[in-house]
């Protein structure tokens, strides 16, 4: 039986246009709602799998404000069955404080095995994950595909620079996920009904955060561009195969 | 002093290292001439070329950690060696590239030293304070962080320096066996498959490339912009959802984390332009964009644009090219 924690954090929806609050300290999401971030969804969707597999139970935990409840309810529906939020306010935190939370929690509860997300959408800081890894003393895989647990150990795999690479550990250990090697699923009806029923664990940060050292952000300066738009549709075809001999590329 | 962790591959320099080498360079320069070395993990099979290599990219000395602890890759103990090497060294500063492998060690080396670590490094703006700004919301937008305590840990984001070899003499080789406690040898590859053939030279020089994205909707989404690349004597390039779906393989990514092209003519289908797909083929001479959103990014900073769905368009393409060679 394996009870797995997942690391989800609540992000802006930044696939459209991306604004900055007033205070340069962070996106601006009024516009654009939140999130959670393409690699957290791919390391829900292998707890899920490996608590069917094993009779365990998936746990969600966020780090941030009290509107990241969404993000976890949402993410509960999927099939998971309990969910924490350490209450905190999100730009006052470092990927640090951030690990030094969520370590918290795992030390409390003994979660054999915890997934996080490769890296964050908003602060893509690649080092919450790691820098768990060291506030527990366990071994980390960072970047897996998927994982498998068999005999009490973990068996991890990684699209390595030379091939898939497989790590195989003893638990306890500390996993990060990158999207691309399971196909996250939707939630049901009777998941979101669930969802609804799952009391939601709230706890008070455990230290004082050192910070994120930001000192802004800034968008980057738009490249003045004229495009020439050729038109719309296969109707185009001709009048870009008349640029193709232009260009003498055929 | 500046320490670099440099990757290899296939024997030699990997370009984003190289990059890298460039972002090391300038720090060096605006620090009034700081010494760069840099650190190899594991077995080299030509240590002369790549002495040569780096000492033309301006490296005056390589450190290579060698022992059983580094016959297969553990990030815990390839940051066991580059800490090794920082403290002989007194480094006030250890970058590595912004690949998969630069994030990961240089995470634990922070990690491990208790030090902030800046991901994705674009640029640095000053030294006292030393400032970096570095890429966030993938790419959309950017973070000026302050690196307060030393050394300052860093990778560079791909493309965004330039390498240049600059002319020095070969890098002196020295070789040393780090320490490396038991902890830190549990996580570490233990099998490494193989890759299907891994040649993206074909692509990085390429006059012609077709580029497809997320809009080709599934593996069997590629036929017609093949065909295309085909009878433009061109290659194909994807962005990074296509790869990372396991549509396409990684050889064929365009992109800050796969190659940076050149072609004269690039025409990306379904690809939305994103900041990390941009570094990699900016330096195309004409963009001719194909998406059904006529603002993604893409489209706005291409030459010519075509508003349609790629399903449709690149075939009518296709058949417009065979008809006119008859
Ligand atoms: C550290 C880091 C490194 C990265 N490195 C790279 C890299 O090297 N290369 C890279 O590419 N990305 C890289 N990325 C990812 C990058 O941020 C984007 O997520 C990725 O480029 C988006 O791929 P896409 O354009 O195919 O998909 P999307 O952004 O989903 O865009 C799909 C586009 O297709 C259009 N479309 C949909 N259907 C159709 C249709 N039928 N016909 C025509 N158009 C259609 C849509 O309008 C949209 O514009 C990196 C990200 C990070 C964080
Ligand atoms: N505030 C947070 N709450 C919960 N998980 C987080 C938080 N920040 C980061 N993580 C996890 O750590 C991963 C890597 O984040 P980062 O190191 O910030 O890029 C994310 O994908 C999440 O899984």
């Amino acid at each position: 039986m394996t009870d797995v924690l997942v690391c989800i954090k609540r992000v802006p929806d930044t696939s459209g246009q991306v604004l900055l609050t007033d205070d340069e300290q962070s996106v601006d999401a009024r516009f654009v709602g939140f999130t959670v971030s393409n690699h957290e969804h791919a390391a829900v969707e292998l707890a899920i799998r490996m608590a069917d597999a094993t009779g365990g139970t998936v746990t969600l935990l966020s780090v941030g404000p009290a509107d990241a409840v969404e993000q976890l309810r949402s993410t509960l529906a999927l099939g998971c069955q309990a969910a924490v939020l350490v209450e905190a306010e999100p730009t006052g935190l470092g990927p640090a404080d951030v690990a030094a939370e969520i370590a918290a929690v795992v030390q409390d509860k003994a979660f054999d095995l915890v997934l996080l997300g490769n890296d964050a959408a908003d602060s893509g800081d690649f080092q919450v994950p790691v820098r768990l890894a060291y506030a527990l003393d366990r071994p980390i895989v960072v970047g897996a595909s998927s994982v498998e647990i068999a005999d009490g150990r973990l068996k991890s795999f990684v699209d390595g620079p030379e091939g898939e690479e497989t790590y195989d550990l003893p638990l306890p250990a500390v996993v990060s996920v990158l999207e691309g090697g399971v196909e996250p699923r939707y939630p049901s009806l009777k998941g979101r009904m669930a969802a609804k029923k799952v009391e939601i664990e709230t706890r008070t940060p455990t230290r004082e955060p050192v910070g994120a050292n930001r000192v802004r952000l800034t968008l980057p300066p738009a490249e003045p561009n004229e495009v020439e738009v050729l038109g719309e549709g296969p109707g185009t075809a001709p009048a870009v195969v008349d640029l193709f001999e232009r260009l003498a590329v055929l | 002093m500046i320490v670099t962790l440099v990757e290899l591959e296939n024997g030699s320099v990997s370009e984003i290292s190289l990059e890298t080498l460039a972002f090391a360079r300038s720090l060096a320069a605006e620090g009034g001439g700081i010494a760069i070395r840099a650190v190899v993990v594991g077995d080299v099979d030509a240590p002369d070329a790549v002495a040569a290599e780096l000492g033309a990219h301006g490296v005056s000395e390589v450190l290579q950690a060698t022992g059983d602890a580094f016959s297969a890759y553990g990030g815990a103990a390839w940051a066991a060696a580059l800490q090794a090497a920082r403290e002989s060294t007194k480094s006030v500063v250890v970058t590595a590239a912004g690949s998969p492998r630069g994030m990961e060690v240089l995470a634990h080396l922070a990690a491990r030293l208790d030090v902030p670590f800046a991901a994705n490094v674009v640029s640095f703006s000053g030294l006292a304070p030393f400032v970096v700004t570095r890429q966030v919301v993938g790419g959309a937008a950017q973070e000026e962080m302050k690196l307060d305590r030393r050394p300052a840990v860093l990778t560079v984001a791909g493309h965004s320096w330039t390498a240049a070899a600059v002319g020095g003499d070969a890098a002196t080789w020295t070789t040393f066996s780090p320490e490396v406690a038991e902890a830190d040898l549990v996580a570490r590859v233990v099998a490494t498959g193989t890759k299907d053939s891994d040649d993206s030279d074909s692509l990085k020089s390429a006059r012609v490339v077709v580029g497809a994205g997320r809009g080709a909707g599934g593996p069997e989404g590629f036929a017609a912009v093949g065909e295309l690349a085909e009878l433009l004597h061109g290659s194909l390039g994807v962005s990074r959802v296509v790869t990372s779906l396991g549509w396409r393989p990684h050889h064929e990514q365009v992109g800050q984390t796969g190659s940076r092209i050149s072609p004269e003519l690039y025409v990306p289908c379904g690809i939305s332009g994103a900041i990390q797909h941009w570094a990699g083929c900016s330096s195309s001479k004409v963009i001719v964009a194909i998406n059904t959103d006529a603002e993604a990014p893409m489209m706005t900073k291409a030459t010519y644009a075509v508003v349609g769905d790629m399903h449709e368009v690149v075939p009518a393409i296709v058949e417009e090219i065979r008809g006119r060679k008859g």
